[in-house]
């Protein structure tokens, strides 16, 4: 228990001393990704290997560090998911990608020995062929700054005095004894922290206001329900650095008023839930959250909810309703939840990476934290990069740098050699860029400008065979499953703009239904009562915007031109390829081909199923798709 | 509603009614029959019995004085709840984007046909399995993504699901000839 801030100094300087005795140290990435890929598998063999060379060398450490002064951990996400498992060794930064358990043999005795990295297992640049040794300079990390996931996949989450090592809870200690609620607020406004989750709202402005409502009682939310498909940026942070969020989230309590917080996690994030239940214990064990915070006269403590499957939950008014242990629906805001939120009271609500850049703005200062980004959008922000890009997984860049250098400098560009289409951003609320806005920078206002937005920083790349109306029906679908039905805006429009994104795709589209579409998703956006509805025709009309051939094609010549529509393809055979082998004869499920052996085959467009059997089974690469 | 009460009433230990009764009543003990525990009670609920037998939920509104339109209200807004069974192993195909644009759907259609399931059919007679799509898994990086319970699988083909579920029905009939064996 630390009854003060001298305390919290001191247990950092002896835990910062011992953690320099390591001799090295092996950290295996325990994401929800890399553990998918057995890499707990991995951090057995290795334990067991260190285990094994125990005799040789011995150093006194602490208790349950090895007595080879290799300790191996578990760290939180590493973000280069793609290459899973990894390894990271320290102090040397190397990183090991795809790692198996029969693997560790080979990277102890190497690293007991003083010998260089195993080659093999280093990672490869796909374009080059160039090998990495250290992480930080994979270009993947490269052109990165890493700033809200500085901790991720270089400390072990469930180990409090590793975050304290490293200047944790020093910025909770700082204000609980040397500023007043408001300087902090103060501070927050100057560093022009805009909210995370999407919306932008000035955090600092929020958290006054919070401070400013008079009430017997206040609270502070941490908005966990990271709902947007092509998403994880924030289940990385609660796995990889929990003790940041609570940091974050205590200091909020302290600015406004609140001494009480909960955060509110997905049910489908169970490691994330497990990792902050234990984080929240041991922050009370050193009396770091409970009563009386370091001696300050501070309380504040944090309860975990688990949500259970709904989207629009993630809308501030719909969480705060299914806290309450309703139905998880919107209201109409004014009263905003700053006045008015959970039960009544008035409630701060940030999204969990907003609470993680707090400790750092307060410990470095408002202007450090201007150093990057623009002018109006300050700071860092972490996207989730996926789809048909080179590299996937999570990164942190400075708001600002543009599509291209995150799509080819840090993704390595497109899958196969293939052609950059579209990137979608934002998930369903978000909208599609094209080749045109590769250079436009990514910020708040920038993305607005182009009809998309930040959204929670789902990054999805699409290459030249995604049929665009075709993804516009699947996030269609996806709001239309997820709307709430409180609005009718929202319940009905979303159901009849899918019906009309479903009929295009299926090649039943009518002339009149582009006319309809653009109206409907006009009345959508004004007349929806939450966010969710206010963004869910933001997909459609990007796509209407700058895909509006390729709606047409499907409308009009009945033709899907990315090839990516089933029920729109047709099928021939090429005579002057084909051998006449017969093959895709027998394949047909519906004998709609017909031929003489050694002669060119044909298929009857009017049988034709469009289930692409022939194709697979040509070894002569005869069957066109059109 | 009497049919509700007199299952309430009932001694403990006797029937099925009574002793399924006593396991949420303590649910509800440890939870507190605040409003806002209704939806960790139902979840605790469904874990115990893998989904919510509608007469357990009008018993839930009754024990923890609740309308129970409002149970039921909540019951049926959360995807994560069931009224209906789910299989002992519930397998989520992931169709968040990053899944949806490598092919998602055709993991979905291999896992149908293999264990004879359709949108309207969604777990097998016998509740060994229960199929169904969820938004998002949040590990898009390992896109196409399927849970199997709690456990999260990369990177899946339309063969690789295949082997995944024969392994699955193997480990299961292993476990139940392992008694005769001893």
């Amino acid at each position: 228990m630390l009854r003060n801030k001298t305390e919290l100094d001191r247990m950092r300087d002896e835990w910062r001393e011992l953690y320099k005795k390591e001799k090295a140290r092996i950290l295996v990435c325990a994401g929800t990704g890399c553990v998918a890929g057995g890499s707990l598998q991995v951090f057995e063999a290795l334990r067991d290997e260190v285990e094994k060379h125990g005799a040789l060398i011995t150093l006194d450490l602490m208790a349950e560090q090895k007595k080879t002064g290799i300790a191996t951990v578990k760290s939180g996400c590493h973000g280069f998911c793609e290459m899973g498992p990894l390894v990271r060794l320290e102090p040397s930064g190397v990183l090991y990608v795809k790692v198996k358990p029969e693997d560790a043999p080979e990277i102890v005795e190497a690293l007991i020995r003083g010998e260089p990295p195993v080659e093999r297992l280093l990672y490869h640049h796909p374009p080059t062929g160039e090998v990495f040794a250290e992480e930080e300079a994979i270009p993947f990390y490269k052109n990165q700054q890493r700033n809200a996931l500085a901790n991720c996949g270089s400390i072990d989450p469930e180990e409090i005095r590793e975050y304290i090592a490293r200047d944790g809870y020093q910025a909770l200690a700082k204000v609980v004894t040397e500023l007043k609620p408001e300087k902090v607020c103060q501070e927050i406004i100057a560093s022009g922290l805009r909210g995370r989750g999407g919306g932008g709202f000035p955090t600092g402005l929020k958290w006054d206001l919070t401070r400013k409502a008079e009430s017997d009682k206040k609270y502070v939310i941490c908005n966990g329900d990271e709902g947007d498909p092509g998403a994880f940026m924030d289940r990385s942070l609660m796995e990889g650095d929990p003790h940041k969020v609570l940091e974050g989230m205590a200091i909020a309590g302290y600015a406004v008023g609140a001494d009480e917080g909960y955060i509110y996690v997905r049910a489908e994030y169970p490691l994330a839930v497990q990792r902050l239940k234990k984080a929240v214990q041991a922050a009370e064990d050193y009396g770091l959250l409970g009563k009386n915070i370091l001696g300050s006269g501070f309380d504040f403590q944090i309860k975990i909810k688990e949500g259970a499957g709904a989207f629009v939950c993630g809308e501030e008014t719909a969480l705060i309703a299914s806290i309450e242990g309703k139905r998880g629906m919107p209201r109409p805001k004014p009263p905003f939840p700053s006045t008015s939120g959970l039960w009544g009271k008035p409630t701060l609500i940030n999204n969990v990476e907003t609470f993680a850049n707090i400790p750092r703005i307060i410990n470095n200062g408002a202007s450090w934290f201007r150093k990057a980004g623009t002018d109006q959008s300050p700071g860092t922000k972490t996207f989730a990069l996926t789809g048909q890009v080179v590299n996937t997984g999570l990164i942190e860049v400075s708001m600002g740098v543009t599509v291209r250098e995150v799509v080819y400098g840090i993704g390595g560009g497109i899958r196969g050699g293939k052609k950059f289409k579209a990137v979608q951003i934002g998930g369903p609320s978000g909208g599609c860029l094209t080749e045109q806005h590769l250079d436009l920078p990514l910020d708040f206002d920038s993305l607005l400008s182009a009809g998309a937005m930040v959204g929670s920083g789902g990054l999805v790349v699409m290459d030249e065979d995604t049929c665009m109306v075709e993804v516009a029906r699947f996030f269609m679908s996806f709001t239309q499953n997820e709307s709430c039905g409180k609005c009718v805006p929202c319940r009905e429009g979303t159901k009849r703009m899918l019906e009309i994104l479903q009929r295009a795709v299926d090649g039943e589209g009518q002339p009149e239904d582009l006319e309809v579409l653009e109206e409907l998703a006009l009345a959508v956006k004004d007349g929806s009562l939450c966010g969710l509805g206010k963004t869910a025709p933001n997909p459609v009309l990007t796509i209407l915007r700058y895909f509006r051939y390729e709606y047409l094609a499907h409308i009009t010549e009945k033709r899907c031109p990315a090839g990516g529509c089933q029920a729109l393809a047709s099928y021939t055979v090429d005579p002057k390829k084909c051998k006449g082998c017969g093959r895709c004869k027998k394949a047909c499920p519906v004998q709609a081909i017909a031929g003489e052996i050694r002669k060119p085959f044909v298929i009857d467009p009017e049988k034709c199923i469009k289930c692409g059997a022939c194709v697979k089974v040509c070894a002569f690469k005869a069957i066109g798709r059109g | 509603m009497g049919k509700v009460m007199q299952a309430a009433t009932e001694p403990k230990g006797l029937g099925i009614a009574g002793r399924r009764f006593t396991k949420v009543n303590e649910i509800i003990e440890r939870h507190g029959k605040t409003a806002s525990a209704l939806i960790p009670i139902l979840q605790e609920v469904q874990e115990e019995y893998r989904y919510l037998p509608e007469e357990i939920l009008t018993y839930i509104a009754v024990a923890m004085g609740l309308n129970p339109a409002n149970v039921y209200g909540v019951a049926t807004f959360y995807s994560q709840f069931s009224l209906a069974p789910k299989g002992k192993y519930v397998i989520k195909i992931c169709d968040g984007t990053a899944c949806h644009v490598r092919n998602s759907e055709k993991i979905k259609e291999a896992l149908w046909k293999k264990l004879d399931l359709s949108d309207d059919k969604k777990t097998t007679d016998d509740l060994r399995f229960t199929v169904e799509t969820v938004s998002c898994l949040g590990a898009c990086g390992l896109a196409p993504v399927v849970m199997i319970n709690d456990r999260v699988y990369g990177q899946v083909t339309p063969d690789g699901i295949n082997e995944i579920i024969d392994q699955i029905i193997a480990e299961e009939e292993g476990e139940k000839n392992a008694p005769e064996q001893n």
